[in-house]
């Protein structure tokens, strides 16, 4: 399979949008593109089992193609399991932010071309074998979102698209530095400095390097994946975002982030990442923690599902930062599965949103009355999140559980418990959330009458839930797919 | 070995019937869904029955005793090699014991909702969450692997989450299925680390091998003994932290606080999910690894032992001052889960030394069947008068023959009267006491002078107390649906105790003979019928005597009524402690102190480049001046550099 189809794929998308003239014809030309785009990633899930199948081992699909000669960079893709994986997800946040974007009002074109644009930049970001490729994609889906957010978004707006922006340029920056490291540490008896991945995984780059430059990578990455302590873009990015772009920047780009700190970060310096290990782990399990107890005390349901959102890519990085096989696994399934939830759950604020105008729990109640079925999703993304079991959540959380325990250590036994105890907090706020805005009384008045969702809305749910539930039900398959060494 | 894959359909039914009536059943299959969930669950009994007899009377035992067989495995998720969560199913007494509770008593509870909740709105909605925790309980009673069970246990919690807030629109019903949530979650959390324990040093999941590993002499058992944490070894921890989440589902002190709330749920649920099925379950966890903790771990079986007695006693005393008709009722469940509990913590090496195995399990039995019926007949009441409160009902006897009847019969059972089932699996908790620890005895003595006590003062209360009683509006005892469970029920009540249980169920599998029970029945026995004659003194006729009894009593009964303030308690240390000094800190520090920083890390560049930005200011003559003073500078350095 040509792997470039899912970059290009997307960008035809978006010129096609571009060109439409009909009324609503964008939304529509959206539509099939992302569709497309998903029965791609899903052929491409097939094709990849059928060669894991016949034995073919380590990247499959590479294509090589010449990009800046002098310095040696390349445009090199090519997929293993945790990649395919991290493209069917995206593929199908990409559906569900379309279908629940249908009624955007003004500059709908530029909307989904901005989209679009960003969808690319994450789709060749999974894909790229060569570092400068991937910066370069990683680039491609920040800008988008700072005009997403500046122009279509709500409240303060402006400051928080220029927080995000800067705070992820800044990720960027360090990530650059990095990665010029990496390179600079790569020639010498083994060739001429070089971008590629597979060649650097070779080499083995010098302890010196690998300390100098490990935590350069890992806080850049990890900046996309709320880091404590720059976690603090994240819930006014997520919170003024309009509802596409909130579940398109916590549902894919905040994993862009942990992508990048398994792919380059770990997996080149592995010396490194064992020595700051406990660094990691400390600060993801305080990102746990704390992003929890923050959360209880929001009163916004995009502040309460962005902070939850810190404590749960704290799991991501908690079961990197682990570096057994097990939570490294549970790690990327925690990527993916929250990449699902909390779409889900920023789709259903987004609807509750578009109805009741506003987001704030006192305000609302009784809304399983009003419509059931926008109730409904919101109470089955809270439940995953508090791990319930037959959702994908649970998954995810018991094998960071189950991998970061094998970590033997009294330190790493008690950040595990304490990771645990997560769970109990995230027990808290999801009902407190669900308690009062879903059930209980219907507190206005005016909010009878107001409709249930619409099929776009629907549909959207609907595709975001079997994701979940078939991860939560059979997640065998997920575990053999990503099969982590 | 005969083929008992059909085994999977038992629990696959009702959850069959919660998908289907999750997706359909409010808009199109409103009408019918009782029927639909009713149907599902009536093949499972039909199922269940055949599997108890078939393993029970046919196949299930070699050699005289009864095996474990596992029916059914599959891989779920896979963490290493030998390390994987397996749904299986597993059949030994005890498992088969209980889905022939499990799925009877949701069979009877589903029958009875056709007629109590008819009308209702969300009519499907109600028997879908009635499917999903039936599917669940019964994955949870049928689990072989420690993690399955966790993964049904958690599911059970979330289907009685959804049912006691069934009623969402009541803050009180809302605020009462959070709080059971939220203290088994945290009970769980227990159970989880526990089982992270137990797992790394069993190297497995799987109960048999895991059970096998510790009891037997083995590398795993010499690991997780010799390691220990803070001075006690890692085995008791385990075995500890999993009994806590057996705590907290089963609502012992101190983690019962959610399970008189959760009557705030529609009565057939208090009657399947908070008096019969799953609130044993954690008796039936602590039963499950029962060898683990009697064989290698006799220092935990005493916790469990005395938080049995502790809640047995404690809830007991606090029955007989509640007004509540259901709250009485949940009070009393806690204190017959006690028992059962501190039956299991009674075993002692020796002959007959896992009797209270036997009689735990026994009254577990048993238990179901009178508590149920206890339920079901408050519901009718309660559908009768509407209201909870005892001052609002009283000479019901004549109005509702049916249900006066299977009342007595099932508070004659609870306060262990002969020959109704409560009694047989009683005495055989008494005896096993009694040969493991006299002051557990005395307590379980007590109690049972108090059940019989508070058991017949709701007795009386509700069917004598005046004479009259409702009669306006009066709709009878309800249609046959809510006849039939409660006379089945009865039944049950009547009859449980005459299973020859000691020959079916016993902790190594060999048939075991009835202890004689004899003499030794007459001391609690009289204590009963001392506390209902005591009962009947006080609350038969309307009169002040109950409150003048309440005065003897004084300060004991003023904290009894308050529950002992444990509620109290916990609202302060979560309110107060938990939101207070930890999340509202947190919160501020993230906006004010983390975000400061970051913000300010923004602003300091922005004020450089707002000092800086003088320069580009336009005037020709200023970039002159700064190109001039530029060479100036460069032709120093340069002679400096060169001279």
């Amino acid at each position: 399979m040509n792997l470039s189809l899912l970059v290009l794929m997307p960008l035809i998308t978006a010129i096609v949008v571009l060109f439409s003239r009909r009324e609503g014809g964008a939304r529509w030309v959206s539509l099939t593109g992302v569709t497309v785009q998903l029965l791609l990633s899903f052929g491409l899930l097939i094709l990849y089992w059928k060669e894991r199948a016949a034995g073919s081992m380590g990247m499959l699909f590479e294509y090589r193609h010449v990009w800046f000669k002098p310095l040696n960079i390349w445009y090199h893709v090519g997929v293993d399991g945790i990649s395919v994986a991290m493209i069917l997800l995206t593929a199908v946040v990409m559906v569900a932010a379309v279908l629940v974007s249908w009624r955007v009002q003004s500059w709908d074109k530029e909307f989904f071309v901005l989209l679009l644009f960003l969808s690319a930049g994450a789709y060749g970001f999974f894909l790229s074998l060569d570092l400068f490729t991937l910066f370069f994609f990683l680039e491609i889906s920040v800008i988008p979102k700072f005009l997403l957010i500046g122009i279509w978004g709500s409240g303060k707006k402006e400051y928080s698209a220029m927080k995000l922006a800067l705070m992820l340029m800044g990720g960027s920056a360090l990530v650059f530095v990095g990665l010029l490291g990496v390179y600079y540490n790569t020639g010498g008896a083994a060739g001429p400095y070089t971008f590629d991945w597979p060649v650097i995984a070779q080499v083995h780059l010098p302890v010196e390097a690998q300390r100098r430059f490990f935590p350069l990578l890992f806080v850049g990455f990890g900046i996309f994946t709320a880091l404590f302590p720059f976690h603090t873009w994240v819930p006014d990015g997520h919170s003024s975002a309009p509802t596409a772009a909130s579940m398109f920047l916590a549902g894919i780009s905040m994993k862009l982030g942990g992508y990048g700190c398994l792919r380059v970060a770990v997996s080149l310096m592995p010396i490194a990442a064992r020595e700051y290990s406990p660094v990691i782990i400390l600060l993801a399990t305080i990102a746990i923690v704390y992003g929890a107890f923050a959360t209880m005390m929001q009163k916004d349901l995009k502040y309460i599902n962005a902070y939850s959102s810190i404590s749960h890519c704290g799991f991501i990085l908690l079961g990197i930062g682990m570096l057994t096989r097990t939570a490294v696994m549970g790690a990327v399934m925690q990527m993916i599965s929250h990449g699902l939830m909390t779409a889900l759950f920023f789709a259903a604020i987004g609807m509750i949103y578009d109805r009741t105008h506003t987001r704030l729990v006192e305000r609302l109640g009784g809304l399983l009355k009003i419509m059931p079925f926008i109730s409904t999703i919101f109470v089955i993304a809270g439940l995953c999140s508090l791990g319930l079991p037959g959702l994908s959540g649970f998954v995810a959380e018991v094998t960071v559980f189950m991998g970061s325990w094998q970590r033997t250590g009294e330190a790493y036994r008690i950040a595990t418990i304490l990771a645990c105890a997560s769970i109990v907090i995230t027990a808290v706020y999801i009902l407190r959330a669900t308690g009062q805005s879903i059930m209980g009384p219907v507190k206005d008045q005016q909010y009878y009458g107001l409709a249930d969702a619409t099929w776009n809305e629907k549909l959207a749910a609907v595709i975001l839930g079997a994701g979940i539930i078939a991860i939560g039900v059979a997640p065998f398959w997920l575990s053999d797919l990503l099969n982590i060494k | 070995m005969p083929n008992y894959a059909y085994i999977i359909l038992i629990p696959l039914l009702p959850l069959a019937a919660f998908v289907v009536l999750g997706l359909f059943g409010r808009k199109y299959l409103r009408g019918i869904s009782g029927v639909i969930g009713t149907g599902a669950v009536l093949i499972s009994v039909v199922l269940s029955l055949w599997v108890a007899y078939g393993y029970f009377f046919s196949v299930g035992k070699v050699d005289g005793v009864y095996q474990p067989v596992i029916a059914w495995k599959a891989v779920w998720l896979s963490f290493s090699p030998g390390l994987s969560i397996d749904m299986s199913i597993i059949l030994d007494p005890i498992s088969v014991m209980m889905i022939v509770v499990v799925s009877f008593v949701s069979f009877m509870v589903h029958l009875f909702s056709l007629g109590y909740m008819k009308g209702e709105e969300r009519f499907g909605t109600y028997y879908a969450f009635l499917g999903l925790f039936t599917f669940s309980m019964l994955g949870l009673v049928l689990s072989g692997n420690i993690f399955e069970i966790y993964i049904f246990w958690e599911l059970v919690g979330c289907s009685s989450f959804l049912l006691i807030g069934y009623y969402f629109d009541r803050p009180t019903a809302v605020a009462a299925a959070k709080k059971a949530f939220i203290v088994t979650r945290f009970a769980d959390l227990g159970f989880l680390i526990g089982i992270l324990i137990l797992s790394l040093h069993a190297e497995t999941l799987d109960f048999r091998t895991l059970i096998q590993r510790f009891t037997e002499p083995s590398p795993q058992l010499a690991g997780i003994t010799s390691a220990s944490f803070l001075g006690i070894s890692l085995l008791s921890w385990g075995l500890t932290l999993v009994f806590i989440g057996g705590a907290g589902k089963s609502a012992l002190f101190p983690l019962h606080i959610w399970l008189p709330d959760a009557m705030e749920g529609p009565t057939p649920v208090s009657a399947l999910i908070h008096a019969a099925t799953m609130v044993v379950a954690g008796v039936y966890l602590v039963a499950r690894l029962y060898p683990v903790y009697a064989l290698s771990d006799p220092a935990v079986l005493q916790v469990i032992l005395f938080v049995g007695a502790i809640s047995a006693l404690l809830a007991a005393v606090i029955a007989c001052t509640q007004t509540d008709i259901k709250r009485v009722l949940a009070y009393s469940t806690m204190s017959q889960i006690g028992y059962m509990m501190f039956a299991l913590g009674t075993f002692h090496s020796g002959e007959e030394g896992a009797l209270g195995y036997t009689a735990g399990m026994f009254h577990l039995f048993t238990h179901a069947f009178f508590k149920a019926l206890l339920f079901l007949c408050a519901g009718v009441i309660i559908h009768k008068v509407h209201s909870n409160e005892m001052r609002d009902m009283g000479g019901l006897r004549r109005s509702m023959p049916l249900t006066h009847g299977c009342f007595l019969i099932a508070c004659l059972a609870i306060a262990g009267i002969p020959p109704f089932s409560g009694f047989f699996s009683k005495e055989e908790i008494l005896l096993a006491a009694y040969r493991a620890n006299k002051f557990v005895y005395v307590i379980g003595l007590l109690t049972s002078c108090l059940t019989a006590f508070y058991m017949f003062r709701l007795y009386f209360s509700v069917f004598w107390w005046r004479e009259g009683g409702v009669s306006a509006g009066d709709h009878g005892e309800g249609p046959a649906s809510m006849k039939i469970p409660l006379v089945v029920l009865a039944a049950g009540a009547l009859l449980a105790g005459f299973v020859p249980f000691s020959r079916l169920v016993t902790f190594d599998g060999a048939a075991m003979d009835t202890p004689g029970v004899g003499v030794f029945a007459i001391a609690p026995v009289m204590l009963a019928i001392l506390g209902i004659l005591l009962a009947g003194y006080l609350y038969r006729k309307e009169s002040d005597r109950p409150r003048k009894a309440a005065g003897v009593f004084g300060v004991l009964y003023k904290l009894a009524y308050h529950k002992f303030y444990i509620d109290e308690i916990y609202s302060f240390v979560t309110k107060k402690i938990i939101f207070n000094l930890i999340g509202r800190p947190a919160a501020w520090i993230d906006r004010n102190i983390v975000d400061g920083l970051m913000n300010s890390l923004a602003g300091v560049t922005a004020r450089i480049s707002a000092g800086i930005k003088g320069f580009q200011s336009g005037r020709v003559q200023d970039y002159v001046l700064y190109f001039f003073a530029g060479i100036a500078v460069l032709a120093v350095l340069f002679i400096y550099i060169y001279t």
